[in-house]
């Protein structure tokens, strides 16, 4: 079968709408309209129950003990600012300080430095070499007056899943109250806020398949009972914690692409790992001095994010211009700094400048694997018969005895 | 980031990559810029008796524009007079492939190295009038 192109292997940026979903959300946009939160007709009604299925759906992939506990949100960025925020404003009598990870998403670390400066205390945790927090770390962190830990269950960039479970164990000992950016692993690595002990979690359609502009927020109601302070004030929806009539076409979307995620997520899991360490092994097989970021055994399935040493990460993108991938260089962000997921886990600027990120999801094929892998070997080789530090590197210099004019 | 047609041709089609032989008194080699800033330029003129640059090479470790900017360089550079070389400016490159602002400092390394070539042959040439005079 010829292969068609672009391909795409950003899946951790977003993915595409499930046809399933797609199909089940168009009626909703024209026939079953109605207001969610109409309650004195059939196209109210008819909206509301579409929610409310829904949120059992969503409820069920994350295991809560009720779908009371699923709030709607815009996005992820909204679930981890209302999450943290809202929990802040509401606990701070009983203390004024957060515990995250230097590895965060920026929803999350732009939104503790805003409470920082609204007078929080916030202690960013490192994480290890290969982007883990140790738990002892957010053990030790812990005071009296800590109101709420925050960690990812998965990494964006470098895919690294976080020990859930055991920081779970931790804050509920400690009775602090602990909030997960669930986005990149649900579905995909095992989730479930009963048994991890998490009591709020921020989810999203769009990197489910699912579709964008819609998002939920899991705030547990018992054991403990999560407060939470809204963010937008309005109407009331959502249990008085997100105003806003609700995105009903959207949400019914989400229920889906989470339907299919727990019947299916495991077993696409198990593909798409094979699919990527197919691209790893080819790669890293046939090219020297390439290396992984992150962890390879506490790792998100479709994820690979390597460092082509000597190969500047904007000039390989261009170079497979007909891959949709994502790199860590400066070059490709707006603020001209290297990824600060990679300088956390102490990978070098000059790597960081280096790496690719591969997401793979669930339209990938083997084909496609192949042909990508293919393609990145010839292109390294390319820029590497151009780059200036491949030729020191193969006469022997040590690039870091270099005197460098920095610029 | 969206690039100029001129900047995807260079990128794609670089001229003079090459290595000349740093060794040689008639060679100039300029390296510029650092691996932790995400590029660096190494390029090198070959100047005859007469002073015109009739070989030029590059080879750029950095971002498309980066690699554009220097495969200009030796483009515009050879068969010039090294004053002439030396008056290009970075302004020129950024017009020519139309570099956006965020793409500016690559041109400003390509005109660093065109720069440090001539100075490194120039400082080879001084070097060896030096020698000859110590000789005599």
């Amino acid at each position: 079968m010829a292969i068609k192109l672009p391909i795409f292997m950003d899946y951790h940026s977003t993915t595409p709408v499930d046809p399933r979903v797609l199909e089940e959300m168009l009626p909703y946009f024209t026939e079953k309209f109605g207001n969610a939160a109409s309650r004195s007709h059939s196209f109210g009604w008819t909206a509301e129950e579409a929610v409310d299925r829904a949120r059992e759906r969503i409820a069920k992939l994350i295991n809560a003990s009720s779908e009371k506990e699923i709030i709607f949100t815009s996005g992820a960025t909204e679930s981890n600012n209302v999450a943290l925020k809202g929990v802040a404003e509401f606990y701070k009598e009983k203390g004024d300080h957060i515990i995250t990870s230097v590895i965060e998403h920026k929803a999350v670390l732009d939104t503790c430095k805003r409470l920082e400066k609204d007078g929080f205390r916030v202690t960013y945790l490192p994480v290890d070499k290969e982007g883990l927090v140790d738990p002892d770390d957010v053990r030790k962190a812990i005071t009296d007056k800590t109101i709420l830990v925050s960690i990812m269950l998965a990494n964006n960039e470098i895919g690294t899943v976080q020990p859930i479970a055991e920081i779970g164990k931790i804050t509920r000992e400690r009775g602090v109250l602990f909030h997960s950016d669930a986005v990149q692993g649900v579905g995909k690595v095992p989730f479930d806020v009963q048994a991890m002990n998490v009591d709020l979690a921020s989810i999203t359609a769009h990197k489910m398949y699912g579709p964008k502009g819609v998002g939920a927020l899991y705030v547990r109601r018992s054991k403990p009972r999560v407060r939470l302070v809204a963010q937008m004030d309005g109407g009331g929806h959502e249990r008085g914690m997100r105003s806003g009539t609700l995105n009903v076409p959207g949400i019914v979307g989400f229920g889906k692409a989470a339907e299919i995620m727990a019947q299916e997520g495991k077993e696409e899991s198990a593909r798409i790992l094979a699919l990527r360490e197919r691209l790893r092994e080819k790669i890293m097989g046939s090219l020297e001095e390439v290396h992984l970021n992150g962890s390879l055994v506490h790792r998100l399935p479709g994820n690979l994010n390597v460092s082509f040493n000597f190969v500047e990460g904007e000039a390989m993108m261009m170079a497979i211009k007909d891959v949709a991938v994502s790199s860590g260089s400066a070059c490709t962000s707006a603020s001209l700094e290297p990824s600060y997921v990679l300088r956390a886990l102490g990978v070098g600027d000059e790597l960081a400048h280096s790496s690719i990120r591969f997401g793979l999801g669930r339209y990938n094929t083997e084909e496609e694997v192949d042909y990508v892998a293919d393609l990145v070997i010839q292109k390294v080789k390319h820029l590497r018969d151009m780059s200036p530090l491949y030729e020191m590197y193969k006469e022997g210099i040590d690039l870091k005895s270099v005197q460098w004019v920095a610029h | 980031m969206a690039y100029s047609e001129k900047v995807i041709d260079h990128a794609e089609n670089p001229r003079n990559v090459g290595t000349l032989d740093k060794d040689d008194p008639n060679v100039g080699t300029g390296l510029v810029g650092a691996p932790a800033c995400g590029d660096v330029m190494r390029l090198q003129i070959k100047v005859n008796d007469d002073g015109i640059i009739e070989d030029a090479k590059f080879k750029t470790f950095g971002c498309g524009s980066a690699i554009a900017s220097s495969s200009l360089a030796t483009e515009w550079i050879k068969g010039k007079k090294l004053e002439e070389a030396e008056a290009i400016r970075n302004v020129d490159i950024v017009n020519e492939l139309n570099l956006p602002p965020v793409k500016i400092h690559c041109s400003v390394l390509a005109e660093d190295a065109i720069k440090s070539a001539i100075a490194d042959y120039r400082a080879k040439q001084a070097a060896r009038q030096a020698a000859k005079a110590n000789a005599q």
